[in-house]
């Protein structure tokens, strides 16, 4: 596949690595954002072809795991509703809230859809006219636009039965909070690849210079990771902080004008809670008051939910990068993606639960030595 | 294919009736399930199969069949039915002798969707040379039954001599795949609602009885096989890296794998080591027998794609890794459900 | 929030007023909103997320990385040779 596997080949990723230990003259802690990169990471055992002096702390970038719990509650209270089609990603399928996962509500009688496309859900609304369609519009702002689009059909084609469950969050107030932490230890950020191609790279400028440091727009696959770290470090040993975009094949400096607009118009920056993190303000999207009869918060009058974080979970310090899964005695015991006790472990981006499903809680850091 | 001349007592559907034993259940099986799937021992309608005698050991499996959509690109749930069985038997190194069959069909199943299905799983029937020696039906009210489920048993003989075992991997010795991974999981997602896509893939449902054979002419001394049905090549690894207390390391680019099944899992997320498969065998082979297994498996037209795909070590015992094509290595880890898209 | 994937645009249409196209990844293909991307020509690459294009891929951009891993290569080879490394 053309732009995918050209940038997983072996003889390039050896190169670069090569590259980046040339360039280490010292430790060095580089941050990426976002799951995606994560998952990526681990996956092709990026982070065993680097020196080790150079550690990489997994950051924040996983929607599916920062939702509140407040939030799933409510999208189990919804999808048991009578007459409710509750169609969600994948992703958010097996997050647990206080009474359970949309699994198991499914299991008790709701109806509950896997789509891939947030469009999808306006379809089925159009073929079941007796029933309520309701979309879990989760996401950065890379899965804002394909929302808001499926917000601006509804609006524009009439669709009276579909309604969205809003839980987005913005990445630049997250890293800001991670950034401002007294116990933070990240000295270089890869950022977000695909948050970038929807809204550019202007957000990031402020964060590289008000923290000093460098900030390289990264894409996803093998190759991108290495060069956006060769970048990151070559910026780190000259002492600079600006922002480099690694990922230009897709990333332009002002993003996707055409997107940026449409979310304007659908969606207004709100607060929001973050699983792990607690309020962050300005960091999430809510449908602006012109939109609100999209709002599924207000078509279901729903009680407020008390819930309640493990109070073992450190998942607010390993989104924050100040420590990794391996350090939390909870890891791989009490807290597993089966049992799960945080953010971070709820989904398959979230760092614990990447450590865990990449054996990690057995083998701790795996180095190629160790599987020989 | 047979197309039944009259509906079964003017019902275009399967209703309760169909299941009570009475006057509409004996029509059905007139109508619909003797002439597909009928043979002496089935068409002397006892209560039970009275079989010939079997002189060795006999193998016995047991499956069940639960599959949406029930029709999808290359085959069906009657044929899967089959294959899947057979496959099961042929895996432990039996040749498959007679199958049974118990259908349980939800009241509303169009009536021309059961013939298709018993039809395939016919076709299915002569090319592996086996019969349906008992078949049983119940109708399940609409609603509580998904259109059909088909639960089997298979019998088959083990020749003398003949010893495999899931305990039986060493490290050293080689991990053989047939062919392709992954085409039929997506084959059947590429037509689930929410999740679909265009495609020219199909199912690769098909018998691997032949397979086996080639396989174990070639390599004797063949520590065991899997078919890699649902939870992929990883459950079947994982079955054996744990009974047999040693480890799996696969080579990422050694697994062969479609393009459409490569696209496929790039747009939903998905990790074609957990994807099912339905025609395919994973062997565990000696190490001195690996080479001219392969060469033989490739000659076979179903083989053509197979390879070489990993080796067992000693450790780490009941794990399986990967080494990637960048050089990197990470673990694959046996999955806890089912394998989700996901947009992350 | 970064599951996107790059795909050839085989075709582009407007359905009821909505500018889509249709994208084939590897062997299969899919229709996907370019509503945002209309300027994406059938042969041109578009960046995939959740049935939505975020973006036509830059193919010179693209082939930028190849050029740094050429030096890159090539100041490996110098610095091996230097050394006397006989994998030079």
């Amino acid at each position: 596949m053309k732009y995918v596997e050209e940038y997983r080949d072996g003889d390039a990723a050896r190169t670069l690595a090569a590259a980046i230990a040339r360039t280490v003259t010292r430790p060095w802690t580089i941050m990426e954002v976002c799951g995606g990169q994560t998952h990526s990471i681990i996956k092709y055992g990026v982070d065993t072809l680097l020196p080790p002096s150079l550690e990489i702390v997994h950051g924040p970038g996983c929607p599916v795991c920062v939702t509140p719990l407040e939030l799933i509650d409510r999208a189990h209270a919804i999808a048991l509703r009578p007459g409710v089609l509750f169609a969600s990603f994948g992703d958010m399928l097996r997050v647990p809230g206080s009474r359970g996962d949309l699994l198991s509500a499914r299991a008790a009688g709701a109806d509950v859809r896997v789509l891939y496309s947030p469009l999808d859900a306006l379809d089925l609304a159009v073929k079941n006219p007796e029933r309520e369609v309701v979309f879990f519009a989760i996401g950065f702002e890379t899965t804002a636009p394909a929302n808001a689009m499926a917000v601006h059909l509804a609006r524009k084609r009439g669709i009276k039965n579909f309604s969205v469950l809003v839980s987005h969050v913005l990445v630049p107030p997250a890293v800001e909070a991670i950034l401002r932490a007294p116990d933070n230890r990240v000295q270089a950020l890869l950022g977000p690849g695909h948050v970038c191609t929807v809204v550019g790279t202007a957000e990031y400028e402020p964060i590289a210079r008000d923290h000093h440091i460098p900030v390289v727009i990264t894409g996803f696959e093998p190759i991108d990771l290495l060069e956006g770290i060769l970048l990151a470090v070559r910026q780190l040993e000259a002492g600079e902080a600006r922002v480099d975009n690694q990922y230009s094949r897709a990333v332009r400096p002002e993003g996707n004008p055409a997107s940026r607009q449409l979310l304007a118009e659908i969606f207004e920056v709100s607060d929001r809670k973050w699983r792990g993190l607690g309020e962050i303000p300005g960091s999430g999207y809510r449908l602006r008051d012109a939109y609100r009869e999209f709002d599924a918060e207000q078509r279901f009058d729903l009680t407020t939910i008390e819930t309640n974080e493990s109070p073992i979970c450190i998942s607010g310090r390993i989104l924050r990068g100040a420590c990794k899964p391996t350090d939390c005695p909870a890891f791989g015991k009490a807290c597993t993606p089966a049992t799960p006790l945080g953010a971070t472990m709820v989904s398959n981006e979230g760092a614990c639960a990447a450590y865990y499903a990449y054996g990690r809680h057995l083998t701790g850091h795996l180095t190629p030595q160790d599987a020989a | 294919m047979i197309s039944c001349p009259m509906p079964v007592s003017g019902y275009d559907r399967v209703v309760l009736g169909h299941g009570s034993g009475g006057r509409l259940s004996a029509e059905l099986i007139q109508r619909v399930f003797l002439p597909a799937l009928g043979n002496d021992i089935l068409g002397a309608l006892e209560d039970q199969a009275t079989l010939p005698a079997i002189a060795g050991r006999i193998a016995v499996t047991t499956d069940a069949y639960v599959v949406r959509p029930i029709f999808f690109p290359g085959g069906d749930i009657g044929s899967l039915a089959v294959h899947g069985t057979v496959n099961d038997l042929a895996v432990g190194g039996a040749v498959p002798l007679h199958l049974t069959a118990a259908f349980i069909l939800e009241e509303g199943l169009l009536l021309t969707d059961l013939e298709r299905i018993v039809q395939s799983m016919r076709h299915a029937c002569q090319a592996c040379n086996i019969h349906v020696v008992a078949a049983d039906t119940k109708v399940v009210e609409r609603g509580k039954g998904d259109q059909i489920y088909i639960t089997t048993t298979g019998v088959g003989l083990v020749p003398d001599g003949r010893v495999l075992s899931v305990h039986a991997a060493q490290p050293g010795d080689r991990i053989i795949l047939s062919g392709t991974l992954g085409d039929h999981g997506i084959a059947v997602l590429s037509c689930r609602e929410g999740l679909e896509f265009e495609t020219k893939l199909a199912s690769d449902s098909a018998p691997i009885i032949k397979l086996v054979e080639v396989l174990l002419a070639a390599a004797p001394r063949t520590r065991c096989m899997r078919d890699p049905t649902r939870g992929g090549l990883s459950s079947a690894l994982h079955e054996i890296a744990a009974a047999s207390g040693i480890g799996v390391e696969l080579d990422e680019s050694a697994i062969p794998i479609r393009d459409e099944v490569r696209g496929a899992c790039e747009m939903l997320g998905l990790d074609p080591l957990y994807v099912a498969n339905e025609g395919k065998l994973v062997a565990i082979v000696p190490e001195d027998e690996a080479q001219h297994t392969l060469a033989a498996l490739r000659a076979h037209p179903q083989g053509q794609d197979a390879a070489i795909v990993g080796r067992v070590l000693a450790a780490p015992r009941g794990l399986v890794t990967l080494r990637s094509r960048i050089g990197g290595t990470r673990i694959v880890p046996l999955l806890a459900g089912e394998q989700l898209p996901r947009i992350c | 929030m970064c599951l996107a994937v790059p795909g050839q645009v085989i075709e582009v249409f407007v359905e009821d007023d909505v500018h889509m196209a249709k994208v084939a990844f590897g062997g299969i293909s899919r229709r996907v909103c370019v509503e945002h991307v209309r300027d994406a020509v059938p042969g041109d690459y578009v960046l995939v997320h959740v049935g939505f294009a975020l973006q036509r891929l830059d193919a010179a951009e693209a082939a930028r990385i190849f050029d740094l891993l050429t030096e890159l290569g090539a100041l490996q080879d110098e610095l091996a040779e230097q050394d006397g490394d006989p994998r030079a």
